[in-house]
């Protein structure tokens, strides 16, 4: 018996976001056993045995018993609805990425494009949250992020585009099969253009995410915790969640156009655990880099953005272009 | 210029006889020639760096007025003194030194003494509701009623 | 306030759209309670008020009230970062007014206090400054952890040495109250030869990154004579270019026996405040093996252990004692009236100095430079407020 493809996209669904939202909790996790070694600690560790591994669970519960306190001030419909609209885009991005080849909800023909439109989509919740909560760190931490992401998006999108040229089509599957055989990744090929890429790509996802250096919209020490200062409970969980879920579906991104995705080693079942770990590596990447750089000023952040990294991106694809074209269409 | 070279200069200008310790010379004028005085350390003495400005309440003989002054490259001290008898007003320093600003934002707060021309003389470490000033002598601790 | 803003918009940041925002004295890089009304013109600052005194305990009235012998232990409670300094000021103060003579030993054992205090306070200030600029979660709570490493050793050889860690009540009118214990200095040597090592990592890495020199230099410059008009001290005005570093402008507790260098840096931004408190790590490092090696033997105090809380008392007269704290010239003035009470005591406060300069350096600044400003200032509210 065969179900309905409807009903089969939504049990795909179902399994997909659930494989997010445990993905996204011990990536955290990851993360902060990660920032731990760097700083001569040991993070989470009682929680579980051995080394915490139950912290994730711990802290999704502790969020989800914390009192829910709407300021009065607020914009209530605004406000409530913020978080939400900011997951959803946020968890959306995964609907498009193949984990192996035939294994995802939905492998677009237009699979990038999707990720990328679907993916700039967050700022809008973000952008409610600061502005609903009458808070003038968030309504500050809102420009400022309004500010940074549109300027971001552009070089994130064009050094995207860059193994989408390489590879002759948007459909994601598609590019990961452009890379097969040995050195066969984007990152490895066109005279150097796939690694430069590949550094711009993470800057514009770091940038894109607002990490540090480049976490001005969150910015502790001056604005206090930016759009979601006035969010507690399970409204700030939503929103961590949807950050983490964000940058995890950057990172598979990453993985797939620059690294290969699920290629690698070993037999076809591999496949899934080669792209997991590469994405891990690439989340590692940003997550080292945030765990040892300063966070710099607004109007840095935008020059470094609109005077480096957007014509660098721009060279790029038309050097990939060129490449492309001169080969006559062969492979580069 | 050593001290007592500056004793000197102060000497002629302000009939005043000012004490010289070492590299510290103390002298003390009127309340009407303060701001003379400051303006004389600063153009003619060099006391570009301002280091405090405080008082002490004599109790009868009223409120003095003391501010310490340097000469960074001749390390030359200067200690201004004046005393304000019955009154508690005083020419302000800020237009010669920035630095008296804060400090004698702590003055008018602790012993009351008000500047005269100065900015912005509000209570700098006390609330804004404060009433009367601690350091006075005359000062009577009201006790401690905790908040209900 | 209204006077500075007019000020500020004939300095050309025109515009009609204000923010006011408040920050403090609950803020997470308010570095204790400090409360600035900023006046935003868009990102830049255009006006300050800066509003303190949330921490003050009246220690210039408790002076007056509490004894010579009772009060160096409160005096540690002004600057609580650095509480070696402030003891040592008061009882400086009270030495001078009573002609107090201090045994060498005594004399020695202060200034290696003193300068391990300067090296556990630059610590916490690289760290806390570092979370300013970089943030609790990036690459600031990294240094932040390492420089809090490296204040925890200090405080190890402090409570070995008096019992305490944050106030210690080491200084008494005399001398000092406690003698090394055995082993102490090897202890010592081993903590700073390790702090030396780690400060080589801290420099690379922070001075190799672009990103730290964009957020800090040219950032906050002071000028000199700007400088010295509102009177700052310390590590602020040697970063502006003026050598006035009271332990070679006026030698106390037998500096003049050491060999050290006083960095002076001439931009007057962040950066070179930093690159002076770094440099001065090392020197402090350098004048504790000094001392270590040339402590002389005999008495740690010319006077005999307490027996009544009147037992000291100081002719009329005023004194005036400064020293070198962590955060610049630490002043204490007492006007003695021949009871065993002070009749006048006046802190002149590192940190109270330094912070006044913040209304005449912020206007002009984005809100991100702020914070970097304010933590190179490096105050310590318990000295502001007093």
């Amino acid at each position: 018996m065969t179900l309905p493809p409807l009903a089969q996209a939504a049990i795909a669904a179902f399994i997909v976001l659930n494989a997010v939202i445990l993905m996204v909790a011990y990536v955290t996790l990851l993360e902060r056993k990660f920032a731990a070694r760097m700083q001569s600690r040991i993070g989470p560790y009682y929680v579980g045995w051995p080394h915490g591994w139950l912290q994730p669970i711990a802290d999704a519960l502790k969020l989800m018993l914390k009192e829910d306190v709407v300021p009065a001030a607020a914009d209530r419909w605004v406000y409530n609805l913020a978080p939400i609209a900011f997951l959803v885009p946020c968890v959306l991005i995964f609907a498009t990425i193949p984990f192996a080849p035939g294994l995802g909800v939905a492998d677009l023909n237009i699979g990038i494009l999707f990720f990328l439109a679907v993916s700039a989509l967050e700022i809008v919740g973000l952008f409610m949250g600061g502005w609903g909560s009458n808070n003038k760190y968030a309504l500050i931490s809102a420009m400022r992020a309004v500010n940074q992401i549109i300027s971001y998006d552009l070089p994130f999108i064009f050094t995207a585009l860059v193994p989408v040229v390489l590879a002759g089509s948007m459909q994601l599957s598609e590019i990961v099969s452009a890379q097969t055989g040995l050195f066969g990744w984007f990152v490895f090929r066109a005279w150097g253009l796939g690694v430069l890429a590949l550094l711009a790509y993470l800057v514009a996802t770091i940038a894109a995410e607002n990490r540090v250096p480049f976490d001005i919209l969150e910015a502790e020490s001056e604005l206090v915790a930016g759009f979601r200062v006035e969010y507690s409970g399970m409204k700030f969980a939503l929103i961590q969640l949807g950050e983490y879920a964000h940058i995890l579906g950057t990172s598979f991104l990453g993985a797939l156009l620059f690294l290969g995705g699920w290629l690698g080693p070993g037999p076809a079942w591999l496949g899934p655990i080669w792209f997991l770990l590469k994405a891990i590596f690439v989340f590692l990447l940003i997550t080292w880099v945030r765990w040892s750089f300063v966070r710099i000023r607004v109007d840095q952040i935008l020059a470094i953005s609109w005077k480096l990294l957007l014509p660098l991106s721009i060279v790029l694809l038309m050097a990939a272009a060129f490449a492309v074209a001169w080969s006559g269409g062969a492979r580069v | 210029m050593t001290s007592s070279e500056a004793a000197t200069l102060i000497r002629e200008r302000f009939r005043a006889e000012p004490v010289v310790d070492g590299r510290a010379v103390t002298v003390a004028v009127g309340r009407d020639r303060w701001q003379e005085l400051g303006a004389f350390a600063r153009e003619r003495l060099g006391c570009l760096y301002f280091n405090w400005l405080s008082a002490i309440d004599w109790k009868e003989q009223g409120l003095e007025v003391v501010g310490r002054v340097e000469n960074l490259g001749t390390r030359l001290v200067l200690i201004m003194r004046t005393k304000l008898g019955a009154e508690t007003h005083c020419p302000t320093l800020v237009g010669v030194w920035k630095g008296a600003d804060w400090m004698e934002r702590e003055c008018f707060d602790m012993f009351g003494i008000t500047f005269d021309g100065h900015p912005d003389l509000r209570r700098i470490l006390l609330a804004q509701d404060w009433v009367g000033h601690p350091l006075r002598k005359d000062w009577v601790d009201t006790g401690y009623t905790p908040y209900r | 306030m209204d006077t500075e803003a007019r000020k500020v918009v004939e300095m050309g940041w025109g515009g009609n759209e204000r923010l006011v925002m408040n920050m403090g004295p609950q803020h997470p890089s308010a570095h204790g309670v400090f409360r600035a009304i900023l006046t935003l013109e868009g990102e830049t600052v255009v006006a300050v008020d800066a509003v303190i005194g949330y921490l003050h305990r009246c220690h210039e009235k408790l002076g007056e009230t509490l004894t010579y012998v009772q009060y160096p232990t409160i005096a540690s409670k002004t600057d609580y970062v650095a509480a070696m300094t402030s003891e040592l000021a008061y009882v400086l103060a009270v030495e001078h007014l009573g002609k107090f003579e201090v045994p060498k030993r005594a004399q020695y054992l202060r200034v290696i206090a003193a300068e391990l205090q300067r090296i556990a306070s630059h610590c916490l200030w690289l760290g806390t400054w570092c979370l300013d600029i970089g943030g609790a979660l990036g690459g600031g709570a990294t240094i932040f952890l390492y420089a809090i490493r490296e204040r925890e050793d200090v405080l190890d050889l402090f409570e070995a040495l008096t019992g305490a860690r944050l106030l210690y009540g080491f200084h008494q009118v005399g001398g000092t109250r406690y003698d090394v214990p055995a082993g102490w200095d090897k202890q010592v040597r081993e903590t700073i030869d390790r702090i030396e090592r780690r400060l080589d990592e801290y420099e690379a890495m922070l001075e190799d990154n672009a990103f730290f020199l964009v957020r800090t230099q040219g950032v906050g410059v002071i000028s000199p004579e700007l400088a010295q008009e509102v009177g700052i001290s310390g590590p602020l005005i040697r970063g502006s270019g003026i050598d006035f570093d009271l332990r070679r402008w006026a030698p106390y507790s037998s500096y003049e026996d050491f060999d050290f260098r006083v960095p002076v840096e001439t931009a007057g931004d962040c950066y070179a405040r930093y690159r002076v408190r770094m440099v001065e790590f090392r020197e402090s490092i350098t004048i504790v093996r000094q001392a270590l090696d040339g402590l002389p033997e005999g008495p740690i105090s010319s006077r005999p252990g307490v027996k009544s809380v009147g037992q000291v008392r100081v002719p009329k007269g005023e004194g005036y004692a400064r020293v070198e704290g962590a955060r610049g010239e630490v002043g204490c003035c007492i006007v003695a009236d021949g009871s065993p009470k002070p009749y006048r005591m006046k802190w002149r406060g590192a940190s109270f100095s330094n912070l006044a300069i913040l209304p005449h350096i912020l206007p002009g600044c984005k809100i991100a430079d702020v914070v970097a400003i304010m933590g190179s200032i490096d105050p310590v509210f318990g000295e502001v407020d007093r």
